[in-house]
């Protein structure tokens, strides 16, 4: 262990919530230290108050809801808590910086990148020259492996995919080579190979740059691969902490032990035989988008390039692959949001690519969507029987009828029927995915889409949702189209795998047979990125 | 860049043809007969008809449009039949008292209106957000023509401070001219401050909850720069869509404030005209109060996409 001076002492920190919620206290007699070139990672799920600790450090707290009530916070031995306005602002960027989670969102979307990163520079070293700052702009950008530094400073947050962007958060972080660096779930938001070398990235860093992490994160994955210290939080409270080999293989607290066991790992489906006539069979579909910029230039995107599968009834087909390999626009298409340049989709044996009117709505009908975010798509002014008896009512049930039917349906997705009166936004993230597919089934689809349904949930609430994935299916026989980019959450749920990578269809097969004998180069490079892809923890019995 | 610009000019045509029908039909269909105020009091029905036949006013409704129409695409507005003088002279005349006057107020506005939204959302629910917004239930509630009056009552007539009314050219005397523009400006500015210091302050609001404006201060911007730099830019579009819209409400306010500050502006050659049933006159400056709004319109579109690089037509 390092026995010099911590970069990071916090001692028992205290942070209260305002009265009338269901606790006192957002964080709780906390403390850790974070040595240099040490990465400690604080685990949990929402509500844990690992992100509240976060902010705390930086001094970030909503300081009218969120109150410091106890403890100390040291950075480099001063106590944050206790400075002035002033000097904060001069260690923030400077000996401590924050990398977010959302690097959409965290980065201003009307600022060039090139100047969002030489802003860290220019706010603590005014004194260096503009030529300076430009050379370092380009330096760090190049570090975190930005292709192209000298063109790419000149575009802004839009324009660059959110691996990228997510380095331009760690180039930002970085520019002043802090001390002290607070990683608030940075790899959640990015597809498994990036966040691979974007992991690799932070450990190269940390030692080139002298500096220690306090990296937060949901992702037990994650913590295999890089942690040097964990500590595991439970509504505000540390519940374990240790060395990552003790705490990922012998975990002693019994809510350390179901965070771990919750985590997916590869677990295959047993074989079905389906010799049925397939309900779904997609034959060569391809589409493009086009856009024209401001100066008339086009540009065309090949977003599905002659993708086929059959999807028999009862059937789970997984779609995997990594951000913009077409997988959404895949099932945009299916559900024909998207008109297709050419090929066939045959349900039931009928070509729907071309429908339109009536008939479309007709079609639409068979076939539903549970979105990835559940927080978006509900809509918050309507309440949950509004929304449940909707589509039914449009395709011409009775009033009546759907009522009864949406009371069924809430039961069977595990929810109470009188959840109908109230509206989304008092529900939890679990309990409105478990909406979205009562909603989803309330058509009586013969298939669902499911994009991405179970990212942005918990693992504890994500291997729930999961369950009840399959539960439904074998009780109520749709067939199931699951888009995800986390291979080892396709694994638990799909009968067969098609692997996209740009547009493409690159493998297609049995679960088992993709993820355990891959035929395809990049099929393997996606399992070998796996998260934790080493640790293989076998859940203390 | 270009092309936007002209693909909006080019459909500018179609929306000016639509806005001259309506103001053909508008005038016609509304009652009222010019050749009878045109005759006098004393003169008999074969005046009447003798003076409605020379301005074509017998003439079938649809002749009337076409050939009016036809006039127009080659640049002739008709003559007014009050003063005998081209409409388009007569606007050309007065226009430089009213772009003076609506120019400074939305100089005032931009400079004043959204500051203050600025700091009123980033002090939020503090005495200055209240008072900032207090001012603007006024500015929007009380009439120009009140304000206008009481601020002649309070520092023309009593405080002598400013001329009761009239308009000096700036091009004449600079001097003179603020002392002139000072008190309608600040007439016309007040509802269009309000609305622009309201939006302001929500759209700002708004963006100061955003994930970069954490970033912003994580970086270590101090709170000053983190509202210019960053919550502010980011606010801009609907502030300038406002400032958009608030010109139309400029153009009815530069009327009402014309009058009361006795300007000789285009506001002021709009009620004599209307008054007077001038038809070509107030035809010819409703076509002009279209252009600008068109031309307004224009520019907000360019500054759209300035502002907000996301932005793509």
């Amino acid at each position: 262990m390092n026995t010099s001076e911590p970069i990071l002492r916090i001692e028992n920190l205290s942070v209260a919530l305002p009265a009338g919620l269901d606790r006192s206290h957002a964080v709780r007699d906390l403390s850790l230290d974070v040595h240099r070139r040490q990465i400690v990672c604080v685990v949990g799920e929402s509500g844990s108050g690992k992100s509240v600790t976060a902010s705390a450090v930086m001094r970030l707290l909503p300081d009218k809801v969120l109150r410091i009530t106890g403890g100390t916070i040291r950075l480099e031995g001063e106590d944050i808590a206790a400075v002035s306005p002033a000097r904060i602002c001069e260690l923030r960027g400077n000996r401590m910086a924050m990398i977010f989670q959302e690097p959409l969102t965290a980065l201003n979307p009307v600022m060039r990148i090139g100047d969002q990163i030489a802003e860290v520079m220019r706010i603590h070293r005014p004194q260096v020259a503009p030529d300076a700052v430009e050379a370092r702009v380009l330096e760090l950008m190049g570090d975190v492996h930005l292709p192209d530094p000298a063109a790419l400073r000149r575009v802004y947050p839009h324009q660059i995919s959110g691996g990228q962007r997510q380095r331009v958060m760690i180039a930002m972080a970085l520019a002043l080579e802090p001390a002290l660096i607070i990683a608030d779930e940075p790899t959640t938001a990015l597809d498994v190979t990036t966040q691979a070398q974007i992991l690799r990235l932070f450990r190269e860093l940390l030692t080139k740059h002298d500096s220690g992490v306090l990296m937060i994160t949901h992702d037990f994955g994650v913590v295999a691969d890089v942690a040097d210290h964990v500590v595991v939080m439970r509504r505000g409270e540390v519940v374990e902490r240790g060395a990552p080999e003790q705490v990922l293989n012998r975990p002693a607290h019994p809510y350390t032990r179901a965070l771990i066991e919750a985590v997916p790992r590869f677990r295959y489906r047993p074989t079905r035989l389906a010799t049925a006539e397939p309900v779904l069979a997609v034959e060569d579909l391809t589409l493009t988008y086009r856009s024209t910029s401001l100066l008339g230039r086009k540009r065309e995107t090949r977003a599905l390039d002659r993708v086929s599968f059959r999807l028999a009834p009862g059937e789970t087909l997984g779609i995997v692959g990594e951000s913009g390999s077409g997988k959404t626009s895949l099932a945009k298409t299916l559900l024909r949001f998207e008109t297709p340049d050419s090929g066939r989709i045959l349900f039931r044996g009928d070509d729907v690519a071309a429908l339109s009117g009536r008939v479309l709505r007709d079609f639409r009908r068979h076939i539903q969507m549970v979105f990835q975010d559940p927080y978006k798509s509900l809509n918050p002014r309507r309440r949950i029987g509004q929304s449940l008896i909707e589509g039914p009512v449009q395709h011409g049930l009775s009033r009546v009828d759907a009522v009864a039917r949406a009371r069924e349906l809430m039961e069977l997705v595990g929810l109470s029927p009188d959840a109908l009166e109230r509206f989304p936004h008092e529900f939890s993230g679990g309990q409105r995915q478990r909406v979205c597919i009562a909603r989803a089934l309330a058509m009586q689809p013969s298939i669902i889409v499911a994009d991405e349904a179970v990212s942005a949930l918990d693992v504890s609430v994500q291997a729930q949702v999961l369950a009840l994935f399959e539960a439904l299916q074998r009780r109520i026989g749709f067939a199931m189209i699951f888009v995800t980019h986390d291979l080892r959450v396709a694994s638990n749920i799909c009968d067969r795998i098609a692997v996209m990578k740009r547009g493409r269809i690159v493998e297609l097969g049995p679960a088992q047979a993709v993820f355990e004998q891959p035929q395809d180069d990049y099929t393997r490079e996606l399992i070998a990125a796996v998260p934790g892809g080493v640790f293989e923890v076998a859940p203390a019995a | 860049m270009l092309r936007l610009i002209a693909l909006r000019v080019a459909m500018a045509v179609p929306v000016m043809l639509v806005v001259a029908t309506i103001v053909f039909l508008l005038l016609r269909l509304s009652p009222g007969d010019p050749a009878l105020i045109l005759a006098g009091d004393n003169a008999g029905p074969e005046a009447v008809a003798r003076i409605r036949a020379e301005m074509g006013l017998d003439r079938p409704l649809l002749v009337q449009y076409f050939g009016w129409l036809g006039e127009i695409a080659r640049g002739r507005f008709g003559i007014s039949i009050l003063s005998k003088v081209p409409v388009l002279g007569l606007i050309r005349d007065r226009l430089e008292p009213t772009l003076v006057l609506a120019l400074s107020a939305i100089v005032i506005t931009v400079v004043l209106a959204v500051p203050l939204g600025a700091i009123a959302a980033w002090r939020h629910n503090s005495w200055i957000d209240r008072g900032v917004m207090m001012l603007s239930v006024v500015g929007f509630s009380v009439p120009a023509f009140v304000i206008g009056y009481l601020l002649i009552l309070f520092l023309s007539v009593k405080a002598d401070l400013f001329p009761v009314q009239g308009y000096v050219s700036p091009f004449d005397d600079p001097l003179a001219a603020l002392r002139h523009l000072a008190l309608p400006s600040v007439t016309l500015a007040l509802v269009f401050m309000a609305l622009i210091a309201r939006v302001t302050r929500s759209s700002v609001l708004e963006v100061l909850g955003e994930d970069f404006v954490r970033t912003a201060r994580a970086k270590g911007n101090v709170e000053r720069r983190v509202l210019w730099r960053h919550a502010l830019p980011n606010a801009a579009v609907p502030i300038i869509t406002v400032i958009g819209l608030g010109i139309a409400l400029l153009i009815s306010g530069v009327v009402v404030t014309e009058s009361v500050f006795n300007l000789p502006g285009v506001g002021r050659l709009t009620i004599d005209a209307i008054l007077a049933r001038d038809y070509p006159v107030v035809q010819g400056l409703m076509l002009f109060f279209a252009l600008i709004y068109v031309g307004v319109n224009l520019l907000i579109d360019i500054a759209y996409v300035i502002v907000d690089p996301r932005i793509r037509y």
